[in-house]
């Protein structure tokens, strides 16, 4: 039952710090919901090892071909992977009245979001970019891209991950945003994939892949300094509608 | 300390149709205003453009004052919103709940705190239930611990009410009249009908 409080009288405050302490405050929570829901956190990494296991007995076991078609198609089934389970981003939070309660809150909504999107790169890219190498035996991959195929993933993933949630912010106000989110999102996939994929394949040519990996890392700092902003931008839209 | 928000020539159109039209509000501290008009009349609305989270409106908003998009963060800082869906995680307990609404609150708070504001809405001996475990009535006082756990001036509510039981009611009533009568300010909508008190006034939209 509800008690009768002695009210204290409220004053204005003024706007305060506690931006550090909001944004661990959400990362925690994010990451505590998610560890929760394990089911939702091995979809994607379940979809990436069914799909490599599956192409070698579709296509042939030959170790030639698989290793010609190996760093693409890593590539490509970690950036699917990867866009499985963007829909849910702020699906949750949207339909429970938290994103609401996140837009009001006094702190700047673009540096929020930042932390909703780092716990879904730990718990999307990240083991997807670990569990690739493994994969990668599977497909006869050679030696010596090993590395190269895990940094660029972790690389790329990252970016994958902004550049996915101002798609799922945009949609999260759709009944059914999964196919708008993949058009949306999709074309800005490519140049990662093509500079992934890229670097594998120079790794297992012998070439240098720094300037591959270079430009993965410049497409990161790219998102990562605009695509908080895109992000609280759509959410604001969204909210809106 | 005094607040004032207002609202000059607010209107609102959805789908080809006038929500409302010219309205002028204007709210001071020591006030309940209760929202009224039937179903469908633009309440939420009201309640989204008057906690400024609706940009599509005609009119302008004031906060103390001066202009809301100058003031926005003061405005949030001394704003509490509680809308429709309680904003509860159901997959995280009260306590988890609340100390995240702390956090984006910028305060570190204690679990003391904490659970004295669950005893005061009558969760104590669920605090480290899942919220999806409680019933909706539950969740909603998680949701309404918030109104003792953030103190701030200004509280819009969204239905508080709703699923709460009869006692709970009362309670929650006498909370805002005292919140009011502290000199803070309670903007509300809802179909219960509140008792008559020097602070309450209304608004009729529809």
């Amino acid at each position: 039952m509800l008690q009768e409080t002695t009210e204290v009288a409220p004053r204005l405050k003024e706007p305060g710090e506690g931006l550090a302490l909001a944004l661990t405050a959400t990362l925690k929570r994010d990451l505590v919901l998610m560890l929760r829901r394990r089911g939702e956190v091995l979809n994607p990494l379940v979809f990436f090892a069914l799909v490599i296991t599956l192409f070698p007995v579709g296509i042939s076991p030959d170790p030639d071909l698989l290793a010609l078609i190996a760093p693409g198609l890593l590539w490509v089934a970690a950036l699917l992977a990867a866009l499985l389970s963007l829909d849910s981003l702020f699906r949750s939070d949207f339909d429970d009245g938290s994103l609401e309660q996140l837009l009001l809150a006094p702190q700047p909504l673009a540096a929020l979001t930042l932390a909703k999107v780092a716990v879904h790169w730990l718990l999307t890219g990240l083991p997807l970019a670990l569990m690739a190498p493994i994969l990668g035996i599977m497909l006869a991959l050679p030696a010596g891209s090993y590395l190269v195929l895990a940094v660029s993933l972790a690389l790329g993933s990252a970016t994958l991950s902004l550049i996915g949630a101002i798609g799922a912010a945009l949609t999260v106000g759709l009944a059914r945003g999964g196919v708008l989110l993949s058009l949306l999102v999709l074309p800005l996939y490519i140049p990662v994939l093509i500079f992934g994929a890229g670097a594998v394949q120079a790794a297992i040519a012998g070439d240098s892949v720094s300037a591959h990996l270079a430009i993965l890392g410049a497409l990161l700092a790219a998102a990562l300094m605009l695509a908080p902003w895109a992000i609280a931008a759509s959410l604001r839209i969204s909210i809106n509608g | 300390m005094s607040l004032r928000l207002q609202a000059q020539q607010l209107a609102c159109e959805r789908d080809d149709r006038w929500l409302f039209q010219g309205l002028d509000v204007d709210i001071h501290s020591g006030e309940v205003v209760r929202i009224e008009g039937p179903n469908g009349s633009g309440k939420t609305t009201l309640l989204k453009i008057l906690s400024g989270q609706l940009s599509d409106y005609h009119g302008e908003l004031y906060w103390n004052d001066q202009p809301m998009r100058e003031v926005r963060e003061h405005f949030l800082t001394n704003l509490l919103y509680l809308g429709h869906a309680p904003g509860v995680k159901t997959g995280l307990t009260a306590l988890e709940n609340l100390s995240w609404y702390q956090a984006l609150d910028g305060q570190r708070g204690s679990e003391s705190e904490r659970l004295d504001a669950l005893a005061i809405v009558g969760l104590a001996g669920f605090e480290d239930v899942p919220a999806g475990q409680l019933s909706a009535g539950q969740q909603r006082r998680i949701a309404l611990a918030r109104l003792t756990l953030t103190p701030r001036a200004l509280w819009v509510l969204d239905e508080p009410f709703t699923a709460i039981d009869r006692h709970g009611v009362a309670a929650l009533e006498a909370q805002l009249v005292a919140h009011a009568n502290s000199g803070g300010c309670v903007i509300v909508t809802t179909h219960h009908e509140l008792a008559s008190s020097p602070a309450l006034r209304r608004i009729e939209l529809g």
